[in-house]
């Protein structure tokens, strides 16, 4: 209301017309203007870490049916529900035997504190599962503290040897991430500390830029060899997986099969990274849903679905996104993100420290700046410090273990003995879209949009 | 000195015999015929042995290598000592792209040509070229050094970090970030060991050498890309 000072004069509305709200723009949103305003003052595209934030379709619009008449479930906490998995049964002399189909994704010591990948290395080894190293090389403390450790092989090559090389228990050719699928790595300055530059061999405090492609090969031919190169070296013992961001699913996994690999890993666009431009992990890439069944024919048409694996990741939370990533086809899920909120990143108790640095738990997401008060996503001493990897440790296995239990629980629910067991006929779709990309009926129908025979 | 047929008698025999030999080995002397341009031959050796392949190789030859000294006589295929750690990788003939890719030590000498990428991302391998190198060579090279006898293609160093390159005849152009930097007497010397362990006659007075401006080691308005 507008008055005009002390003049008696009364306020316009009061003979004017009747005043209107103010109304926002959909498409000039607020944080939309933000980040104009943003991008005018700094001259600076933004980075961040974590994942798309955007709503995509995802494994929540999805229902699983349960059993009923027409079949029959089985004993909730009695009867048996196997959920083991075998990693690498195609050629490698020395599979990797999983008791749960829940991995732990790769993030680098450099991305991650020191600590962290000990808790990570403690709690999948508790809970019977591997965790993976990432760009930056193996630390002695994640092999020391991981059963099963996947070894992973990036375009930069950072902290690349044979001997590390010998002692993983698996191999994974990093060739893109949901996050950024085209994009190689970045960690800022803040964060090359003497021993991440050392392992890098790069000049401490620098802002570097990984390689997103790799230097020795270009393309499925290519890749080909550079699979018998390092089964040659390792003796034909480990397993070789090939981790794609999901862009074009049926192809990268139909061309890493011809490849040779042993293991696809599919990462969707909701995958998180620990930095990359935010236009990168909003704007390109798809949503982990549309990527499984596409995946999983292209394994089917090549005749070698369950012979090569299928690990999917990118958005996965809870027992149910597992029954679900495995109903679809998946043989195994990996998680980050989730993860690291186990450990304890994004902790209300930290909520002083996060409005110090300008944002709120659950949004903090400047992970590469490495001022991280959770003591994860940073190299800095005091910081990391925060973090008992013990005890952190205890928590991601303790959320294994429920995450576990979850799918245990859909899978005896649907009738079944193995989470292998879930097939796409348990599950139904909320919404076309889901009903579209996960290739199951919307709910209370049989059609799904694109099912062959119909109309659409 | 043992023989090994890799025509007749498979890649995986021959990979297994040379990686199953330990430092003190009596088999110190393998020479490997009808190579007949197989990839991954003498891949991933970790003793000080000495293998001779008689003719020309596929890919990824002597990759990863450590300690082994391997001649190659014939021509090399795309990523010849690929990340290779020690030991010493000799080319009689040319070698194919990425020659001595992300090597992390050892020497890698050359006598014809290097395609595209020679050097590419060398994390502190020595890679002496008696003839030229291709475009894109030494590309993000983090430490080590690469001499080439001969000119160098374009894009030569582009986005270097900490390696040393020297070239005695032209480059073609320079790549992003890196520039031509005064030649002093530390690195004559330098020039001079390399030369001389790559088997060159050339003086090292007669190199230019390369290196990284460091403009792009901070992110800034101007090269964030
Ligand atoms: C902090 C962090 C660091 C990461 N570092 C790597 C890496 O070095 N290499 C890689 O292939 N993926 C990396 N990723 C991606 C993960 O491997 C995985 O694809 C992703 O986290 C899965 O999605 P989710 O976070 O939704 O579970 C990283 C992710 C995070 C959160």
């Amino acid at each position: 209301m507008r008055t005009e000072g002390n003049t008696g004069v009364k306020t316009r509305n009061e003979n004017g017309p009747p005043k209107t709200a103010p109304i926002q723009s959909a498409t000039f949103s607020n944080s939309i203007n933000a980040e104009i305003r943003r991008a005018a003052a700094t001259g600076l595209y933004d980075i961040r870490g974590g994942g798309a934030k955007r709503r995509v379709p995802q494994f929540d619009d999805l229902l699983f049916l349960g059993a009923s008449v027409s079949r029959y479930p089985l004993e909730g906490y009695r009867e048996r529900c196997d959920t083991n998995v075998t990693l690498g049964t195609r050629y490698a002399k020395k599979p990797i035997v999983l008791d749960i189909p829940i991995t732990i994704a790769g993030m680098s010591f450099g991305a991650l504190s020191g600590p962290a990948k000990e808790a990570l290395g403690r709690g999948a080894s508790a809970a019977g599962t591997s965790t993976t190293t990432g760009d930056g090389g193996m630390t002695p403390e994640e092999r020391g503290h991981s059963e099963k450790l996947v070894y992973q092989y990036l375009p930069s090559r950072y902290g690349m040897n044979p001997d590390d090389l010998r002692k993983a228990d698996a191999i994974e050719i990093v060739v893109g991430q949901g996050a950024k699928p085209g994009g190689g790595g970045m960690l800022l300055g803040q964060k090359i500390s003497d021993r991440v530059a050392e392992m890098r061999n790069l000049p401490t405090g620098i802002d570097q830029r990984s390689a997103c492609r790799h230097p020795d090969w270009t393309g499925p031919d290519d890749l080909e060899i550079k699979i018998l190169e390092l089964r040659e070296i390792m003796a034909w013992e480990k397993p070789i997986y090939v981790k794609v961001g999901g862009t074009r699913p049926y192809y990268d996994t139909a061309l890493a099969v011809k490849a040779g690999a042993d293991v696809v890993v599919l990462d969707g666009m909701q995958g998180g990274t620990a930095a990359t431009q935010d236009v990168f992990i909003e704007h390109v890439g798809l949503p982990t849903l549309a990527c499984i069944r596409p995946a999983v024919q292209a394994l089917q048409d090549l005749g070698v679905h369950r012979e090569v694996q299928l690990v999917v990741s990118g958005g996965i939370r809870t027992g149910a996104d597992v029954a679900k990533a495995m109903a679809l086809g998946a043989d195994a899920v990996a998680i980050g993100t989730a993860a690291l909120i186990a450990l304890g990143d994004n902790d209300p108790k930290w909520e002083e420290e996060y409005q110090k640095l300008g944002t709120t738990t659950g949004a903090y997401d400047d992970w590469h700046e490495g001022q991280d008060p959770a003591g994860i996503t940073t190299q800095d001493p005091v910081l990391q410090a925060r973090l008992n990897p013990i005890e952190a440790g205890q928590r991601l296995r303790n959320y294994l273990n429920v995450m576990t239990l979850e799918a245990q629980t859909i899978a005896r629910a649907c009738g079944h003995n193995h989470l292998h067991n879930l097939e796409p006929e348990d599950l139904c779709a909320l919404t076309m879209e889901a009903a579209a990309m996960a290739r199951v009926p919307l709910a209370g129908t049989d059609w799904w949009p694109g099912k062959s025979g119909t109309g659409f | 000195m043992q023989t090994y047929d890799l025509e007749a008698d498979g890649l995986r025999g021959l990979n297994a015999a040379l990686q199953s030999q330990t430092g003190d080995t009596n088999q110190t002397s393998w020479e490997i015929v009808n190579p007949k341009g197989s990839h991954a031959i003498a891949v991933g050796l970790d003793a000080p042995i000495e293998v001779n392949v008689k003719g020309s190789t596929g890919y990824y030859c002597a990759g990863m290598n450590k300690l082994a000294t391997v001649n190659v006589h014939g021509s090399a295929g795309p990523g010849v000592a690929e990340n290779m750690m020690s030991g010493i990788v000799t080319i009689e003939g040319d070698a194919s792209q990425y020659a001595g890719a992300t090597g992390h030590g050892g020497t890698l000498v050359i006598k014809g040509n290097a395609s595209s990428r020679c050097g590419i991302s060398i994390k502190g391998i020595d890679i002496i070229v008696h003839g030229n190198v291709g475009h894109m060579s030494a590309f993000m090279a983090q430490s080590g050094n690469l001499v080439v006898c001969g000119d160098a293609g374009d894009a030569f160093g582009d986005s270097i970090y900490e390696a040393r390159l020297f070239v005695k005849g032209s480059v073609k152009s320079l790549g992003a970030d890196c520039v031509e930097k005064e030649m002093r007497d530390e690195h004559i010397e330098l020039l001079r060991d390399l030369l001389e362990r790559g088997g060159c006659d050339a003086k090292p007075e007669e190199f230019k050498r390369y290196g990284s401006a460091r403009q792009l080691y901070n992110f800034k308005v101007d090269n964030a890309y």
